[in-house]
Protein backbone atom coordinates (compact mmCIF):
# COMPACT_ATOMS: atom_id res chain seq x y z
CA UNK A 1 0.00 0.00 0.00
CA UNK A 2 1.21 3.56 -0.62
CA UNK A 3 1.82 5.21 2.92
CA UNK A 4 1.33 8.62 3.69
CA UNK A 5 4.74 9.53 4.96
CA UNK A 6 5.77 12.97 6.74
CA UNK A 7 8.77 14.35 5.30
CA UNK A 8 10.21 13.27 1.91
CA UNK A 9 9.94 9.78 0.30
CA UNK A 10 13.42 9.63 -0.38
CA UNK A 11 16.10 11.01 0.82
CA UNK A 12 20.11 10.68 0.17
CA UNK A 13 22.73 12.91 3.11
CA UNK A 14 25.78 13.21 1.94
CA UNK A 15 26.62 9.94 0.66
CA UNK A 16 30.21 8.68 0.18
CA UNK A 17 30.72 5.40 -1.35
CA UNK A 18 34.16 4.01 -2.19
CA UNK A 19 35.20 0.97 -4.25
CA UNK A 20 38.22 -0.76 -4.07
CA UNK A 21 40.25 -0.13 -7.36
CA UNK A 22 41.62 -3.82 -7.89
CA UNK A 23 44.97 -4.90 -8.17
CA UNK A 24 47.61 -1.51 -7.93
CA UNK A 25 44.85 0.62 -9.02
CA UNK A 26 43.35 3.29 -6.53
CA UNK A 27 40.24 2.94 -5.36
CA UNK A 28 37.22 4.47 -6.91
CA UNK A 29 35.52 7.14 -5.29
CA UNK A 30 32.22 6.39 -6.76
CA UNK A 31 30.08 8.83 -4.59
CA UNK A 32 31.37 11.95 -3.28
CA UNK A 33 29.05 13.35 -1.04
CA UNK A 34 25.87 12.84 -2.87
CA UNK A 35 22.55 14.34 -1.50
CA UNK A 36 19.15 15.17 -3.01
CA UNK A 37 15.29 14.57 -1.65
CA UNK A 38 12.65 13.32 -3.34
CA UNK A 39 8.79 14.41 -2.52
CA UNK A 40 6.28 11.69 -2.22
CA UNK A 41 4.23 11.12 -4.98
CA UNK A 42 6.62 12.39 -7.35
CA UNK A 43 8.90 10.88 -10.23
CA UNK A 44 12.42 11.74 -8.84
CA UNK A 45 14.79 12.18 -12.06
CA UNK A 46 18.77 11.17 -11.09
CA UNK A 47 20.40 12.60 -14.43
CA UNK A 48 23.80 11.98 -15.52
CA UNK A 49 26.29 10.02 -17.82
CA UNK A 50 27.70 6.30 -17.37
CA UNK A 51 29.42 5.99 -14.38
CA UNK A 52 28.48 9.39 -12.38
CA UNK A 53 27.49 7.37 -9.75
CA UNK A 54 23.64 6.91 -10.37
CA UNK A 55 23.38 3.29 -10.15
CA UNK A 56 25.45 2.99 -7.02
CA UNK A 57 22.73 5.87 -5.35
CA UNK A 58 20.51 3.48 -6.42
CA UNK A 59 21.83 0.60 -4.95
CA UNK A 60 22.34 2.25 -1.68
CA UNK A 61 18.63 3.39 -1.31
CA UNK A 62 17.12 -0.06 -2.17
CA UNK A 63 19.36 -1.73 0.62
CA UNK A 64 21.50 -3.79 -1.75
CA UNK A 65 24.81 -1.89 -1.04
CA UNK A 66 26.19 0.41 1.97
CA UNK A 67 27.21 3.73 1.67
CA UNK A 68 30.93 4.39 3.87
CA UNK A 69 29.10 7.48 5.54
CA UNK A 70 26.28 9.28 4.86
CA UNK A 71 22.32 8.66 5.45
CA UNK A 72 19.52 7.62 3.71
CA UNK A 73 15.88 7.18 4.05
CA UNK A 74 13.27 5.59 2.13
CA UNK A 75 9.30 6.14 2.95
CA UNK A 76 11.07 8.04 5.98
CA UNK A 77 13.32 4.33 7.26
CA UNK A 78 16.83 4.53 7.25
CA UNK A 79 17.67 1.87 5.50
CA UNK A 80 20.65 1.13 7.23
CA UNK A 81 19.49 0.64 10.11
CA UNK A 82 16.45 -1.32 8.89
CA UNK A 83 16.82 -2.37 5.92
CA UNK A 84 13.95 -5.58 5.96
CA UNK A 85 11.05 -2.17 6.98
CA UNK A 86 12.86 -0.51 3.34
CA UNK A 87 12.42 -3.81 1.70
CA UNK A 88 9.05 -3.80 2.08
CA UNK A 89 8.62 -0.57 1.00
CA UNK A 90 10.59 -0.75 -1.94
CA UNK A 91 10.05 -1.80 -5.43
CA UNK A 92 13.52 -2.11 -7.31
CA UNK A 93 13.90 -2.82 -11.04
CA UNK A 94 17.88 -3.18 -11.36
CA UNK A 95 19.78 -1.87 -15.04
CA UNK A 96 20.09 -5.43 -15.60
CA UNK A 97 16.86 -7.66 -16.31
CA UNK A 98 15.17 -8.51 -12.85
CA UNK A 99 13.56 -11.72 -14.69
CA UNK A 100 14.12 -14.95 -14.49
CA UNK A 101 14.27 -16.26 -18.51
CA UNK A 102 13.52 -19.57 -17.45
CA UNK A 103 10.16 -18.83 -15.96
CA UNK A 104 7.09 -17.61 -17.48
CA UNK A 105 6.43 -14.17 -17.49
CA UNK A 106 3.00 -15.09 -14.76
CA UNK A 107 5.37 -17.34 -12.70
CA UNK A 108 8.00 -14.56 -12.59
CA UNK A 109 5.45 -12.14 -10.99
CA UNK A 110 3.46 -14.30 -8.41
CA UNK A 111 7.16 -15.55 -7.86
CA UNK A 112 7.62 -11.97 -6.67
CA UNK A 113 4.18 -11.31 -5.06
CA UNK A 114 5.20 -14.67 -3.17
CA UNK A 115 8.78 -13.48 -1.91
CA UNK A 116 6.88 -10.37 -0.89
CA UNK A 117 4.14 -11.87 2.01
CA UNK A 118 1.64 -11.72 -0.57
CA UNK A 119 -0.52 -14.96 -0.23
CA UNK A 120 -0.34 -16.92 -3.45
CA UNK A 121 -4.37 -16.19 -4.44
CA UNK A 122 -3.73 -12.63 -4.08
CA UNK A 123 -0.64 -12.54 -6.07
CA UNK A 124 -2.03 -14.58 -8.70
CA UNK A 125 -4.74 -11.60 -9.09
CA UNK A 126 -2.46 -8.89 -9.02
CA UNK A 127 -0.07 -10.42 -11.72
CA UNK A 128 -3.16 -10.71 -14.07
CA UNK A 129 -3.95 -7.03 -13.29
CA UNK A 130 -0.45 -6.12 -14.53
CA UNK A 131 -0.06 -8.06 -17.13
CA UNK A 132 -3.18 -6.83 -18.73
CA UNK A 133 -1.69 -2.82 -17.70
CA UNK A 134 1.23 -3.64 -19.33
CA UNK A 135 0.00 -5.51 -22.22
CA UNK A 136 1.56 -8.43 -21.54
CA UNK A 137 -1.30 -10.97 -21.38
CA UNK A 138 -0.99 -12.64 -24.35
CA UNK A 139 2.59 -13.64 -23.40
CA UNK A 140 2.06 -14.34 -19.91
CA UNK A 141 2.42 -18.10 -20.17
CA UNK A 142 5.38 -17.81 -22.44
CA UNK A 143 9.10 -17.71 -20.93
CA UNK A 144 10.96 -14.99 -20.88
CA UNK A 145 13.64 -15.79 -22.94
CA UNK A 146 11.37 -15.79 -25.69
CA UNK A 147 10.53 -11.92 -24.96
CA UNK A 148 11.65 -8.94 -26.99
CA UNK A 149 13.27 -6.00 -25.07
CA UNK A 150 11.03 -3.90 -24.37
CA UNK A 151 8.56 -6.63 -23.15
CA UNK A 152 10.76 -8.10 -20.67
CA UNK A 153 11.66 -4.23 -19.45
CA UNK A 154 8.08 -4.07 -19.03
CA UNK A 155 7.86 -7.36 -16.48
CA UNK A 156 10.51 -5.95 -14.69
CA UNK A 157 8.70 -2.83 -14.05
CA UNK A 158 5.83 -5.01 -13.32
CA UNK A 159 7.52 -7.23 -11.32
CA UNK A 160 8.54 -4.31 -8.88
CA UNK A 161 5.31 -2.63 -8.52
CA UNK A 162 3.43 -6.50 -7.64
CA UNK A 163 3.07 -5.46 -3.92
CA UNK A 164 2.21 -2.00 -4.35
CA UNK A 165 5.86 -0.73 -3.10
CA UNK A 166 5.67 3.12 -1.77
CA UNK A 167 8.92 3.76 -3.83
CA UNK A 168 9.82 2.42 -7.25
CA UNK A 169 13.45 2.52 -8.33
CA UNK A 170 14.21 2.39 -12.00
CA UNK A 171 17.70 2.55 -12.86
CA UNK A 172 17.86 3.22 -16.66
CA UNK A 173 14.30 1.81 -17.51
CA UNK A 174 14.62 2.47 -21.51
CA UNK A 175 18.32 1.80 -21.96
CA UNK A 176 18.93 -0.64 -25.00
CA UNK A 177 15.05 -0.35 -26.31
CA UNK A 178 14.33 0.88 -29.35
CA UNK A 179 12.74 4.32 -30.08
CA UNK A 180 8.95 2.02 -30.12
CA UNK A 181 9.49 0.54 -26.75
CA UNK A 182 10.62 3.61 -25.18
CA UNK A 183 7.82 5.68 -26.09
CA UNK A 184 5.40 3.06 -24.78
CA UNK A 185 7.74 2.63 -21.67
CA UNK A 186 7.59 6.38 -21.41
CA UNK A 187 3.90 6.41 -21.47
CA UNK A 188 3.60 3.57 -18.50
CA UNK A 189 5.37 5.34 -16.02
CA UNK A 190 3.63 8.76 -16.76
CA UNK A 191 0.39 6.69 -15.85
CA UNK A 192 2.03 4.93 -13.15
CA UNK A 193 2.97 8.17 -11.35
CA UNK A 194 -0.23 9.19 -12.16
CA UNK A 195 -2.58 6.67 -11.19
CA UNK A 196 -0.57 5.15 -7.95
CA UNK A 197 0.43 7.23 -5.00
CA UNK A 198 4.00 6.26 -5.42
CA UNK A 199 7.46 8.16 -5.56
CA UNK A 200 9.49 6.90 -8.55
CA UNK A 201 13.31 7.62 -8.80
CA UNK A 202 14.36 7.13 -11.93
CA UNK A 203 17.95 7.22 -13.20
CA UNK A 204 18.72 7.90 -16.91
CA UNK A 205 21.41 9.43 -19.33
CA UNK A 206 18.74 10.66 -21.71
CA UNK A 207 18.22 14.12 -21.39
CA UNK A 208 14.53 14.15 -23.03
CA UNK A 209 13.62 11.65 -20.93
CA UNK A 210 14.30 13.30 -17.91
CA UNK A 211 12.96 16.22 -19.28
CA UNK A 212 9.63 14.59 -19.69
CA UNK A 213 9.56 11.86 -16.81
CA UNK A 214 10.79 14.21 -13.63
CA UNK A 215 9.06 16.22 -12.32
CA UNK A 216 12.07 17.06 -10.12
CA UNK A 217 15.73 15.97 -10.83
CA UNK A 218 18.94 15.89 -9.95
CA UNK A 219 21.97 16.57 -12.53
CA UNK A 220 24.76 13.98 -11.22
CA UNK A 221 28.20 14.20 -11.98
CA UNK A 222 31.56 12.43 -10.73
CA UNK A 223 29.30 11.21 -7.74
CA UNK A 224 27.99 14.53 -6.87
CA UNK A 225 24.79 16.60 -7.12
CA UNK A 226 25.89 19.15 -9.29
CA UNK A 227 22.46 20.98 -9.96
CA UNK A 228 19.01 19.79 -8.85
CA UNK A 229 15.22 21.50 -9.40
CA UNK A 230 12.56 21.47 -11.24
CA UNK A 231 13.25 20.54 -15.83
CA UNK A 232 11.90 24.18 -15.96
CA UNK A 233 13.66 25.77 -13.13
CA UNK A 234 17.15 24.16 -14.02
CA UNK A 235 16.69 26.05 -17.62
CA UNK A 236 15.24 29.51 -16.39
CA UNK A 237 18.19 29.25 -13.99
CA UNK A 238 19.89 29.88 -18.31
CA UNK A 239 17.79 33.11 -18.01
CA UNK A 240 16.99 33.72 -21.40
CA UNK A 241 16.78 31.18 -24.80
CA UNK A 242 19.19 30.29 -27.23
CA UNK A 243 19.37 32.72 -30.25
CA UNK A 244 21.32 30.31 -33.27
CA UNK A 245 21.92 32.12 -36.54
CA UNK A 246 23.58 29.64 -39.33
CA UNK A 247 25.76 31.95 -41.44
CA UNK A 248 26.75 31.26 -45.31
CA UNK A 249 30.44 29.34 -45.45
CA UNK A 250 31.99 32.46 -47.01
CA UNK A 251 30.85 34.74 -44.56
CA UNK A 252 33.59 36.71 -42.58
CA UNK A 253 33.18 35.34 -38.88
CA UNK A 254 34.63 38.11 -36.83
CA UNK A 255 32.62 40.77 -39.27
CA UNK A 256 30.06 38.70 -38.32
CA UNK A 257 30.23 38.90 -34.45
CA UNK A 258 31.21 42.60 -35.00
CA UNK A 259 28.23 43.38 -35.99
CA UNK A 260 25.65 41.00 -33.70
CA UNK A 261 27.55 42.56 -30.43
CA UNK A 262 26.11 46.05 -31.34
CA UNK A 263 22.85 44.53 -30.32
CA UNK A 264 22.45 45.43 -27.06
CA UNK A 265 19.60 42.45 -25.85
CA UNK A 266 22.41 39.67 -26.88
CA UNK A 267 24.25 38.15 -24.68
CA UNK A 268 27.25 35.57 -24.38
CA UNK A 269 27.61 35.60 -28.16
CA UNK A 270 29.40 32.79 -29.70
CA UNK A 271 30.63 30.87 -32.93
CA UNK A 272 30.83 27.62 -33.51
CA UNK A 273 32.19 27.35 -37.15
CA UNK A 274 29.80 29.16 -39.22
CA UNK A 275 27.17 29.06 -36.64
CA UNK A 276 26.49 32.50 -34.05
CA UNK A 277 24.76 31.12 -31.01
CA UNK A 278 24.26 33.77 -28.57
CA UNK A 279 21.36 34.14 -25.47
CA UNK A 280 19.02 36.61 -24.86
CA UNK A 281 16.05 37.32 -22.67
CA UNK A 282 13.42 37.69 -25.14
CA UNK A 283 14.68 35.93 -28.14
CA UNK A 284 11.75 36.92 -30.35
CA UNK A 285 12.17 40.55 -30.02
CA UNK A 286 15.99 39.95 -30.30
CA UNK A 287 15.88 37.65 -33.45
CA UNK A 288 14.77 40.49 -35.85
CA UNK A 289 17.54 43.16 -34.38
CA UNK A 290 20.27 40.49 -35.06
CA UNK A 291 18.67 39.73 -38.62
CA UNK A 292 19.51 43.55 -39.09
CA UNK A 293 22.67 44.12 -38.31
CA UNK A 294 23.99 41.59 -39.77
CA UNK A 295 21.96 42.55 -42.99
CA UNK A 296 23.49 46.17 -42.76
CA UNK A 297 27.00 44.57 -42.46
CA UNK A 298 25.53 42.49 -46.00
CA UNK A 299 26.24 39.25 -44.51
CA UNK A 300 24.17 36.24 -45.57
CA UNK A 301 21.83 34.44 -43.07
CA UNK A 302 21.23 30.99 -44.17
CA UNK A 303 18.44 30.21 -41.34
CA UNK A 304 17.98 31.44 -37.72
CA UNK A 305 16.68 29.40 -35.11
CA UNK A 306 15.32 30.60 -31.16
CA UNK A 307 15.41 27.57 -28.73
CA UNK A 308 14.19 27.14 -25.35
CA UNK A 309 17.24 26.56 -23.26
CA UNK A 310 17.34 22.43 -23.15
CA UNK A 311 18.74 20.28 -20.21
CA UNK A 312 21.88 19.45 -22.40
CA UNK A 313 22.21 23.59 -22.08
CA UNK A 314 21.88 23.10 -18.50
CA UNK A 315 24.62 20.24 -18.07
CA UNK A 316 27.10 22.12 -19.89
CA UNK A 317 26.65 25.15 -17.64
CA UNK A 318 27.31 22.97 -14.71
CA UNK A 319 30.05 20.61 -15.88
CA UNK A 320 31.80 22.76 -17.92
CA UNK A 321 31.32 19.71 -20.71
CA UNK A 322 28.01 18.49 -23.22
CA UNK A 323 26.49 15.48 -22.34
CA UNK A 324 27.28 14.20 -25.33
CA UNK A 325 31.15 14.47 -24.41
CA UNK A 326 30.63 13.33 -20.94
CA UNK A 327 28.84 10.00 -22.54
CA UNK A 328 31.81 9.53 -24.94
CA UNK A 329 34.47 9.94 -22.55
CA UNK A 330 33.10 7.54 -20.14
CA UNK A 331 32.28 4.79 -22.68
CA UNK A 332 36.33 5.05 -23.70
CA UNK A 333 37.13 4.58 -19.92
CA UNK A 334 34.20 1.98 -19.50
CA UNK A 335 35.66 -0.41 -22.16
CA UNK A 336 38.16 -1.80 -19.01
CA UNK A 337 35.08 -2.18 -16.80
CA UNK B 1 10.15 -19.43 10.55
CA UNK B 2 7.23 -20.00 8.21
CA UNK B 3 8.84 -17.17 5.85
CA UNK B 4 11.61 -20.04 5.24
CA UNK B 5 9.59 -22.54 4.75
CA UNK B 6 7.73 -20.75 2.38
CA UNK B 7 10.59 -19.08 0.64
CA UNK B 8 12.38 -22.04 0.48
CA UNK B 9 9.43 -23.99 -0.94
CA UNK B 10 8.78 -21.87 -3.79
CA UNK B 11 12.74 -20.65 -4.27
CA UNK B 12 13.34 -24.67 -5.02
CA UNK B 13 9.92 -25.13 -7.18
CA UNK B 14 11.74 -22.36 -9.24
CA UNK B 15 14.89 -24.09 -10.28
CA UNK B 16 13.28 -27.55 -10.41
CA UNK B 17 11.25 -26.08 -13.23
CA UNK B 18 13.84 -24.39 -14.58
CA UNK B 19 15.62 -27.55 -15.00
CA UNK B 20 12.65 -29.44 -16.30
CA UNK B 21 12.75 -26.50 -19.42
CA UNK B 22 16.27 -27.91 -20.05
CA UNK B 23 15.82 -31.41 -21.38
CA UNK B 24 19.61 -31.53 -22.42
CA UNK B 25 20.26 -30.70 -19.17
CA UNK B 26 18.64 -33.27 -17.67
CA UNK B 27 19.28 -36.08 -20.21
CA UNK B 28 23.17 -35.25 -19.02
CA UNK B 29 22.34 -35.44 -16.11
CA UNK B 30 21.60 -39.13 -16.56
CA UNK B 31 23.86 -40.28 -18.72
CA UNK B 32 26.79 -38.81 -16.53
CA UNK B 33 26.67 -41.79 -14.32
CA UNK B 34 25.98 -44.49 -16.40
CA UNK B 35 29.66 -43.10 -18.10
CA UNK B 36 31.31 -43.17 -14.79
CA UNK B 37 30.10 -46.20 -13.94
CA UNK B 38 30.66 -48.27 -16.59
CA UNK B 39 33.77 -46.84 -17.42
CA UNK B 40 34.97 -47.63 -14.26
CA UNK B 41 33.62 -51.01 -13.51
CA UNK B 42 35.39 -52.15 -17.07
CA UNK B 43 38.64 -50.48 -16.00
CA UNK B 44 39.47 -52.06 -13.10
CA UNK B 45 37.32 -55.35 -12.78
CA UNK B 46 40.34 -57.03 -12.06
CA UNK B 47 41.42 -55.18 -8.78
CA UNK B 48 39.30 -57.19 -6.55
CA UNK B 49 41.53 -59.44 -7.11
CA UNK B 50 44.72 -58.10 -6.11
CA UNK B 51 45.36 -59.40 -2.07
CA UNK B 52 44.25 -57.68 0.33
CA UNK B 53 41.38 -55.86 -1.66
CA UNK B 54 39.11 -57.87 0.39
CA UNK B 55 35.69 -56.16 -0.30
CA UNK B 56 33.80 -59.49 -0.22
CA UNK B 57 31.30 -59.09 -3.13
CA UNK B 58 32.05 -58.09 -7.21
CA UNK B 59 34.17 -54.45 -7.96
CA UNK B 60 30.80 -53.45 -9.22
CA UNK B 61 29.07 -53.29 -5.70
CA UNK B 62 32.47 -51.79 -4.03
CA UNK B 63 32.19 -49.30 -6.97
CA UNK B 64 29.00 -48.45 -6.48
CA UNK B 65 28.62 -45.87 -3.60
CA UNK B 66 31.71 -44.53 -4.49
CA UNK B 67 30.42 -43.15 -7.89
CA UNK B 68 27.28 -42.55 -6.54
CA UNK B 69 29.22 -39.72 -3.69
CA UNK B 70 30.88 -38.60 -6.88
CA UNK B 71 28.59 -38.03 -8.70
CA UNK B 72 26.72 -35.93 -5.92
CA UNK B 73 30.21 -33.83 -4.85
CA UNK B 74 31.22 -33.02 -8.87
CA UNK B 75 27.26 -32.20 -8.90
CA UNK B 76 27.16 -29.90 -6.37
CA UNK B 77 30.23 -27.98 -6.95
CA UNK B 78 28.37 -26.68 -9.56
CA UNK B 79 25.49 -25.86 -7.30
CA UNK B 80 26.95 -22.08 -7.31
CA UNK B 81 25.73 -21.64 -11.12
CA UNK B 82 22.45 -20.69 -9.94
CA UNK B 83 23.54 -17.77 -8.28
CA UNK B 84 25.70 -16.63 -11.03
CA UNK B 85 23.10 -16.97 -13.36
CA UNK B 86 21.28 -15.02 -10.94
CA UNK B 87 24.21 -12.03 -10.03
CA UNK B 88 24.57 -11.55 -14.07
CA UNK B 89 21.06 -10.63 -14.22
CA UNK B 90 19.65 -8.22 -11.66
CA UNK B 91 17.76 -11.42 -10.69
CA UNK B 92 19.91 -11.53 -7.45
CA UNK B 93 19.93 -7.96 -6.68
CA UNK B 94 15.75 -8.24 -6.68
CA UNK B 95 15.98 -11.38 -4.10
CA UNK B 96 18.41 -9.24 -1.99
CA UNK B 97 16.27 -5.70 -2.25
CA UNK B 98 13.60 -7.44 -1.57
CA UNK B 99 12.31 -9.31 2.08
CA UNK B 100 12.97 -12.63 0.49
CA UNK B 101 15.14 -14.74 3.06
CA UNK B 102 18.40 -15.21 2.47
CA UNK B 103 18.62 -18.79 4.27
CA UNK B 104 15.70 -20.18 1.85
CA UNK B 105 18.25 -18.87 -0.74
CA UNK B 106 20.56 -20.72 0.35
CA UNK B 107 18.59 -23.85 1.57
CA UNK B 108 16.38 -24.09 -2.08
CA UNK B 109 19.58 -24.32 -3.98
CA UNK B 110 20.86 -26.91 -1.67
CA UNK B 111 17.69 -28.75 -1.82
CA UNK B 112 17.44 -28.58 -5.58
CA UNK B 113 21.06 -29.80 -5.87
CA UNK B 114 19.96 -32.97 -3.46
CA UNK B 115 17.03 -33.92 -5.67
CA UNK B 116 18.92 -34.42 -8.86
CA UNK B 117 21.79 -35.92 -7.14
CA UNK B 118 19.07 -38.33 -5.45
CA UNK B 119 17.73 -39.21 -8.85
CA UNK B 120 20.96 -39.63 -10.39
CA UNK B 121 22.00 -41.78 -7.29
CA UNK B 122 18.99 -44.06 -7.62
CA UNK B 123 20.02 -44.19 -11.88
CA UNK B 124 23.41 -45.53 -11.10
CA UNK B 125 21.87 -48.25 -8.44
CA UNK B 126 19.72 -49.77 -11.30
CA UNK B 127 22.23 -49.83 -13.71
CA UNK B 128 24.60 -51.31 -11.34
CA UNK B 129 21.52 -54.21 -10.09
CA UNK B 130 21.00 -54.86 -13.80
CA UNK B 131 24.60 -55.46 -14.47
CA UNK B 132 24.50 -58.05 -11.54
CA UNK B 133 25.84 -56.12 -8.56
CA UNK B 134 23.56 -56.84 -5.64
CA UNK B 135 22.67 -54.55 -2.39
CA UNK B 136 22.38 -56.89 1.04
CA UNK B 137 21.74 -53.76 3.22
CA UNK B 138 18.07 -53.68 1.29
CA UNK B 139 15.69 -51.23 0.94
CA UNK B 140 17.29 -49.49 4.63
CA UNK B 141 20.72 -49.54 3.51
CA UNK B 142 19.43 -47.54 -0.11
CA UNK B 143 17.74 -44.58 2.30
CA UNK B 144 20.91 -44.48 5.08
CA UNK B 145 22.91 -44.39 1.42
CA UNK B 146 20.10 -41.40 -0.22
CA UNK B 147 20.31 -39.46 3.45
CA UNK B 148 24.69 -39.26 2.89
CA UNK B 149 24.01 -38.65 -0.30
CA UNK B 150 22.15 -35.83 0.45
CA UNK B 151 24.10 -34.54 3.36
CA UNK B 152 27.11 -34.91 0.94
CA UNK B 153 25.40 -32.47 -2.07
CA UNK B 154 24.43 -29.83 0.99
CA UNK B 155 28.02 -29.46 2.83
CA UNK B 156 29.56 -29.12 -1.34
CA UNK B 157 26.62 -27.07 -2.80
CA UNK B 158 26.71 -24.60 0.28
CA UNK B 159 30.27 -24.26 -0.29
CA UNK B 160 30.09 -23.67 -4.34
CA UNK B 161 27.42 -20.87 -3.30
CA UNK B 162 29.65 -18.85 -0.98
CA UNK B 163 32.68 -18.99 -3.93
CA UNK B 164 29.41 -17.74 -6.09
CA UNK B 165 28.67 -15.24 -4.41
CA UNK B 166 32.52 -14.14 -3.36
CA UNK B 167 33.85 -14.90 -6.98
CA UNK B 168 30.60 -14.05 -8.84
CA UNK B 169 32.10 -15.61 -12.08
CA UNK B 170 31.66 -19.26 -13.55
CA UNK B 171 35.53 -19.76 -14.77
CA UNK B 172 36.46 -18.84 -10.81
CA UNK B 173 33.37 -21.08 -9.52
CA UNK B 174 34.33 -24.14 -11.69
CA UNK B 175 38.08 -23.83 -11.13
CA UNK B 176 38.26 -23.63 -7.51
CA UNK B 177 35.52 -26.62 -7.24
CA UNK B 178 37.45 -28.72 -8.95
CA UNK B 179 41.00 -27.86 -7.55
CA UNK B 180 39.17 -28.90 -4.52
CA UNK B 181 36.66 -31.69 -5.28
CA UNK B 182 39.71 -33.94 -7.35
CA UNK B 183 42.13 -34.26 -4.35
CA UNK B 184 38.93 -35.11 -2.23
CA UNK B 185 37.87 -38.57 -4.63
CA UNK B 186 41.38 -39.31 -4.95
CA UNK B 187 41.93 -39.04 -1.17
CA UNK B 188 39.13 -41.77 -0.01
CA UNK B 189 37.97 -45.47 -0.83
CA UNK B 190 35.48 -43.97 -3.96
CA UNK B 191 37.21 -46.06 -6.31
CA UNK B 192 39.89 -47.92 -4.61
CA UNK B 193 40.33 -49.54 -1.35
CA UNK B 194 42.28 -47.21 0.96
CA UNK B 195 43.75 -50.51 2.33
CA UNK B 196 45.97 -49.92 -0.68
CA UNK B 197 46.78 -46.85 -0.55
CA UNK B 198 50.31 -45.28 1.89
CA UNK B 199 49.23 -44.59 5.49
CA UNK B 200 49.21 -41.47 4.63
CA UNK B 201 46.33 -41.32 2.77
CA UNK B 202 44.65 -43.41 5.49
CA UNK B 203 45.34 -41.03 7.46
CA UNK B 204 43.96 -37.74 5.36
CA UNK B 205 40.72 -39.90 4.65
CA UNK B 206 40.29 -39.94 7.95
CA UNK B 207 39.14 -36.04 8.14
CA UNK B 208 37.70 -36.36 4.51
CA UNK B 209 34.01 -35.33 4.50
CA UNK B 210 33.72 -36.89 0.76
CA UNK B 211 35.06 -40.32 2.62
CA UNK B 212 32.56 -40.27 5.32
CA UNK B 213 29.85 -39.93 2.86
CA UNK B 214 31.36 -42.57 1.19
CA UNK B 215 31.92 -45.26 4.01
CA UNK B 216 28.27 -44.24 5.72
CA UNK B 217 26.87 -45.04 1.66
CA UNK B 218 29.36 -48.48 1.44
CA UNK B 219 28.62 -49.65 5.23
CA UNK B 220 24.91 -49.40 4.53
CA UNK B 221 24.67 -50.96 1.43
CA UNK B 222 26.50 -53.83 2.79
CA UNK B 223 25.30 -57.43 4.27
CA UNK B 224 26.24 -57.00 7.69
CA UNK B 225 26.43 -52.71 8.00
CA UNK B 226 28.81 -51.40 11.08
CA UNK B 227 26.00 -49.07 11.67
CA UNK B 228 28.39 -47.19 14.60
CA UNK B 229 30.47 -46.15 11.94
CA UNK B 230 27.34 -45.26 9.82
CA UNK B 231 25.91 -42.76 12.06
CA UNK B 232 29.37 -41.35 13.60
CA UNK B 233 30.00 -40.80 9.50
CA UNK B 234 26.67 -39.19 8.96
CA UNK B 235 26.27 -36.86 11.95
CA UNK B 236 30.15 -35.96 11.40
CA UNK B 237 28.31 -34.92 7.60
CA UNK B 238 25.59 -33.23 9.41
CA UNK B 239 27.49 -30.76 11.75
CA UNK B 240 29.13 -29.88 8.58
CA UNK B 241 26.15 -29.07 6.63
CA UNK B 242 25.31 -27.03 9.24
CA UNK B 243 28.27 -25.00 9.68
CA UNK B 244 28.63 -25.00 5.98
CA UNK B 245 25.13 -23.74 5.13
CA UNK B 246 25.70 -20.90 7.76
CA UNK B 247 29.26 -19.98 6.49
CA UNK B 248 27.67 -19.55 3.18
CA UNK B 249 24.57 -17.50 3.96
CA UNK B 250 26.90 -15.01 5.63
CA UNK B 251 28.87 -14.68 2.27
CA UNK B 252 25.73 -13.09 1.32
CA UNK B 253 27.36 -9.54 3.12
CA UNK B 254 30.38 -10.09 1.05
CA UNK B 255 28.52 -10.35 -2.18
CA UNK B 256 26.57 -6.79 -0.87
CA UNK B 257 29.85 -5.61 0.31
CA UNK B 258 31.26 -5.63 -2.95
CA UNK B 259 28.71 -4.20 -4.73
N1 LIG C 1 30.80 -3.17 -7.95
C1 LIG C 1 31.67 -2.23 -8.32
N2 LIG C 1 32.99 -2.40 -8.11
C2 LIG C 1 33.88 -1.45 -8.46
N3 LIG C 1 33.56 -0.28 -9.01
C3 LIG C 1 32.28 -0.02 -9.25
C4 LIG C 1 31.25 -0.99 -8.93
N4 LIG C 1 30.06 -0.46 -9.28
C5 LIG C 1 30.33 0.76 -9.80
N5 LIG C 1 31.63 1.04 -9.79
C6 LIG C 1 32.27 2.29 -10.24
O1 LIG C 1 31.67 3.36 -9.57
C7 LIG C 1 31.45 4.47 -10.44
C8 LIG C 1 29.97 4.84 -10.45
O2 LIG C 1 29.23 3.80 -11.07
P1 LIG C 1 27.66 3.76 -11.23
O3 LIG C 1 27.32 2.43 -11.80
O4 LIG C 1 27.02 4.15 -9.98
O5 LIG C 1 27.42 4.88 -12.33
P2 LIG C 1 26.13 5.20 -13.16
O6 LIG C 1 25.98 6.67 -13.14
O7 LIG C 1 24.99 4.41 -12.67
O8 LIG C 1 26.52 4.75 -14.60
P3 LIG C 1 25.88 3.62 -15.49
O9 LIG C 1 24.99 4.35 -16.41
O10 LIG C 1 27.04 3.01 -16.19
O11 LIG C 1 25.20 2.67 -14.58
C9 LIG C 1 31.97 4.04 -11.78
O12 LIG C 1 33.27 4.57 -11.93
C10 LIG C 1 32.04 2.55 -11.71
O13 LIG C 1 33.10 2.06 -12.48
Amino acid sequence: MAQTTTGPALEAGQLIKTYPGGRGKKPIRALDGLSFTAETGTVFGLLGPNGAGKSTTVKILATLARADSGSATVAGIDVARHPDRARRAIGFVAQKQVSDPMDTGRENLVLAGQLQGMRTGDAKIRAVELLERFSLTEAANRLVKTYSGGMARKLDVAIGLMHRPSVLFLDEPTTGLDPEARAEMWAEIERMARLEQMTVLLTTHYLDEADRLASSLAIVDHGRVVAHGTPEELKNQLRGDAVIIELSTETDVAAAQRAVSRVESLREIGMDGHTLRARADIATVALPLALAALEDASLRVLSATVARPSLDDVYLRHTGRTFARAQENTELQGSNR
Amino acid sequence: MTTFVTHTAILTARQLRAATRIPVFLVMNLIQPVIWLLLFGQLFKAVVEIPGFGAGGSYLEFLTPGIIMMMALFGSAWAGTVYIQDMDRGVMDRFLTSPTSRGALMVSTILYQGVLAVVQALVVLGIAWLSGARFHGGLTGILVLLLAVVLLTAVFSAFSNAIALLARQQTALIGISQLISFPLMFLSSAIMNTKLSPEWVRNVARFNPFEWAVVAGRQALSAVPDWAAIWANLGLLAALTVVMAWLATLAFRGYQRST
